[in-house]
């Protein structure tokens, strides 16, 4: 049997990539409920059944554990406890198994969409349930037309009045609400002609039910109604999704830092609770969440997150160590630093406002749908009152008309348009290892004439790779020493060597290398000052060099070397049409090269944060629309300014919450976004078209007062029908 | 036709039950994970737990 395989790092089905992350100091989430301990946690990375059950039975063994429980969908970790278990352990555990784990904490706006939703979906249950059995009577009085008794008749009518009562009362009050909101701001959207519709077509079939009279529109009341939920629960739906995605990229802030406290102990605080001037201790190995001013302790930082530049920085007291650099060797105590309007973090602050912004400012395709629906609808109903009353009718028979007017031109089929193909759309990306972060952000994709790419960490795999050739004995002499050290270089060397031993006693010295003693030898592994080699010799491309006692010292280059998939994805956006250029904060001899390598023609290189937000701007003025893809914090301003923004998984969480979607599967899921953002594009404009043609045809016979309750009701879910199968043709290409 | 006195009502009441079910359902947090409620069906509890990775 199979089912006890060696448990292997990440998603058992390969789904999501293993994280390496590890949470920093969880207790201050923890809740305590009497004796009861809970902690939500915000687990990535977890996308199969494999993944679920490998949690939850991991979580459930620790000791005191009441539940564990992962919900697939939002990725939450609820767990509850008795008695003293350590929050780090639970944390810990997930971590093991090779999972992102933050800590979760429910905002007002979520929990606001969640109870929405909800209500929303009852309603629909109501209305579903309504519409279903006064269909059913309506049948029974279509069919028996001509023969059925006017007593028989008028009690089937009073009793589908008395079932669409509730649902126009319970159901219909999302839209009245949302009509007389609308209408007390002195505007009009789209609940206004629904809740008109809703309230004239019952109110006419009453009086029409007491005159006795053939047709009553209580089917179609609550037919309108259903309809009209599914879309709007579909809208809800997708836009809580995407404030989940949003918030969990938050939670990752929630961490906690470890501070020292006056009597010298240190503690263990939520990040958003330290003030400046508060001394922080920043162990090897671990992500600075606040900007610092360095006290004590010098040592090597990895600010490619920030700056873009791949290779580490040699950090020293009085220097400022910025908010997602992490610290490489040694143990740093720092100063946190106050909101100081100069900062870098404040800096992009402002641009990710400017970049909401002009984002919200977006109109979509449904909301400029329906502001030429709304007046169109209105007119016509008002016009075919009018009319008939010219024509000579009676009043109530013109009102009829007009509520036949109403009715038949309902916006169903545009009121499901657009959500039916975002939901298809979006579930075919999220299975191909897209998450798009917000509703309107297919659309804005679709528009993309102009890509613009960060290079370390986006292009390239942002890390250093070997490349020099050796001997082995040479790389295994090296790796020696190497293994001893957490620097980029020196793990990009014992992944070139393999497993081997380390030096005992290796001392690593900031900035310049690591020495040890091997067989009565002095081993020295670091920069060419610290092996006393001939500095002549360094080209551009990041080096160490490696020398044993008295021998020639060995130079060992790296590269940041370009993702497997870069050249291909490059390669399909070309053919897309699309102009490519990169912006990169790294030196410009690594940026030529990878768009040499690429065949990209328009690179520029150690651009600062702020030059890439103007080079945005001008982008923008000479009416680009620009897709940005960039990982670092560098690049979060750039990806909140242009026209639409994709971050990788590996990004920064600033960066991830600054853009529409973030991929996980590699780079070749940016073209795969392009074509789905196109093709749901393609299939939201015939429906939308769809329900125009519709209008167009359905106006005039209402018009002519032949639409009947029956004719109603087939105009109305079939348009509905044709625009759910339409949207849902997408679903099969994947 | 006097048994649709009957049938209707009965007809109604059946609709109502599901529609209950439905409320209740909705109410119990049934549709919170749907993706993991397709593989938690297939979960075996009977499996050894994995050793303790602490």
């Amino acid at each position: 049997m199979s089912t006890l395989a060696r448990p292997t790092s990440g998603c058992p089905s390969g789904l999501a990539p293993p994280s390496l992350a590890v949470a920093g100091d969880l207790s201050a989430f923890v809740r305590n409920d009497g004796s009861l301990k809970t902690l939500q946690l915000s687990v990535t990375g977890a996308r199969c059944g494999g993944c679920l059950s490998k949690i939850e039975q991991a979580v459930s063994s620790l000791p005191g554990i009441e539940t564990a429980r992962l919900n697939l969908s939002n990725g939450r970790l609820s767990t509850a406890w008795h008695g003293d278990l350590c929050a780090d352990r639970v944390a810990k555990t997930v971590s093991d198994l090779g999972y992102g784990v933050s800590a979760f904490v429910e905002d007002d706006v979520g929990a606001a969409a969640k109870r929405e939703e909800r209500q929303l979906l009852m309603s629909m249950g109501v209305a579903g349930f309504a519409a279903a059995n006064i269909m059913l009577l309506s049948v029974s009085v279509w069919a028996g037309h001509g023969e059925m008794g006017e007593t028989t008749r008028r009690s089937l009518h009073a009793l589908s009045g008395i079932i669409a009562l509730p649902v126009l009362l319970f159901s219909g009050r999302h839209f009245f609400r949302s009509a007389l909101s609308a209408l007390k701001a002195g505007h009009a959207n789209m609940d206004v002609p629904i809740s008109l519709a809703l309230v004239l077509a019952y109110s006419v079939s009453v009086w029409e039910t007491v005159r006795g009279s053939p047709h009553a529109y209580f089917d179609a009341c609550a037919m309108l109604i259903f309809f009209l939920l599914i879309g709007r629960f579909l809208d809800a739906r997708l836009r809580r999704q995407a404030h989940a995605a949003a918030h969990s990229l938050a939670a990752l802030r929630n961490r906690a830092v470890k501070r020292l406290n006056a009597a010298g102990q240190v503690e263990s605080v939520k990040a958003q609770d330290v003030r400046s001037g508060d001394t922080i201790i920043l162990a090897a190995g671990e992500r600075t969440v606040i900007d610092l001013i360095v006290t004590q302790g010098n040592g090597s930082i990895d600010e490619s997150l920030v700056t873009g530049e791949s290779l580490p920085r040699t950090i020293s007291q009085g220097q400022i160590l910025y908010a997602g650099s992490i610290n490489i060797d040694q143990p740093l105590q720092g100063r946190a630093r106050g909101e100081a309007g100069d900062s870098l973090l404040s800096e992009i602050a402002d641009m990710l406002e400017a970049g909401e912004q002009q984002r919200s400012a977006y109109r979509r395709i449904a909301d400029r749908a329906v502001g030429l629906y709304v007046p169109f609808v209105h007119s016509a109903a008002l016009l075919a009152f009018l009319t008939w009353v010219i024509l000579g009718a009676s009043v109530g028979a013109a009102i009829m008309i007009a509520v036949s007017t109403l009715i038949i031109t309902c916006p169903c089929a545009l009121a499901l348009a657009a959500p039916v193909t975002q939901v298809v759309a979006s579930g075919r990306l999220y299975r191909q290892g897209v998450f798009l972060r917000s509703g309107d952000a297919l659309e804005r994709v679709a528009e993309i004439d102009h890509v613009v790419f960060d290079k370390t960490g986006t292009l390239t795999l942002g890390e250093p790779v070997l490349a020099s050739q050796h001997a082995p004995h040479e790389l295994m002499a090296a790796a020696r020493l190497a293994r001893a050290s957490r620097h980029p270089l020196s793990r990009a060397l014992v992944n070139a060597a393999g497993p081997g031993q380390v030096a005992a006693e290796v001392k690593e010295t900031a900035g310049l290398g690591l020495e040890a003693t091997i067989d009565g030898a002095l081993s020295r592994l670091g920069s060419a000052e610290w092996v006393g080699a001939n500095a002549d010799t360094q080209t551009g491309a990041p080096s160490i060099w490696y020398v044993e006692g008295d021998a020639d010292p060995v130079l060992f280059r790296f590269e940041d070397r370009l993702r497997d998939d870069a050249l291909a994805s490059v390669g399909a956006l070309k053919a897309a049409g699309l102009s490519i250029e990169i912006l990169s904060g790294d030196q410009p001899g690594a940026v030529e090269h990878a768009a040499a390598t690429l065949g990209i023609d328009h690179w520029t290189a150690r651009v600062s944060p702020s030059q890439k937000g103007a080079r945005l701007k001008v982008l923008r003025e000479e009416g680009r629309k620009v897709l940005m893809i960039g990982d670092g914090l560098n690049d979060a301003g750039a990806l909140s300014l242009a026209h639409a923004a994709v971050a990788p998984g590996g990004a920064i969480d600033i960066s991830q919450s600054a853009a529409d979607a973030v991929f996980s599967d590699g780079l070749l899921s940016v073209p795969a976004l392009l074509s789905g953002a196109k093709q749901a594009r393609h299939v939201m404009r015939q429906n939308f078209t769809f329900a125009a043609g519709y209008n167009l045809v359905a106006v005039p016979v209402a018009f002519a007062g032949l639409v009947t309750p029956l004719v109603a009701a087939i105009a109305m879910s079939a348009s509905s029908l044709i625009v759910t199968l339409n949207a849902l043709r997408l679903h099969r290409g994947a | 036709m006097d048994i649709i006195i009957y049938l209707i009502p009965i007809a109604l009441g059946l609709g109502l039950i599901g529609l209950l079910g439905f409320l209740w359902s909705v109410n119990s947090g049934q549709y919170e994970d749907l993706d993991g409620a397709a593989f938690r069906i297939l979960e075996d509890h009977e499996r050894p737990l994995p050793p303790d990775t602490d």
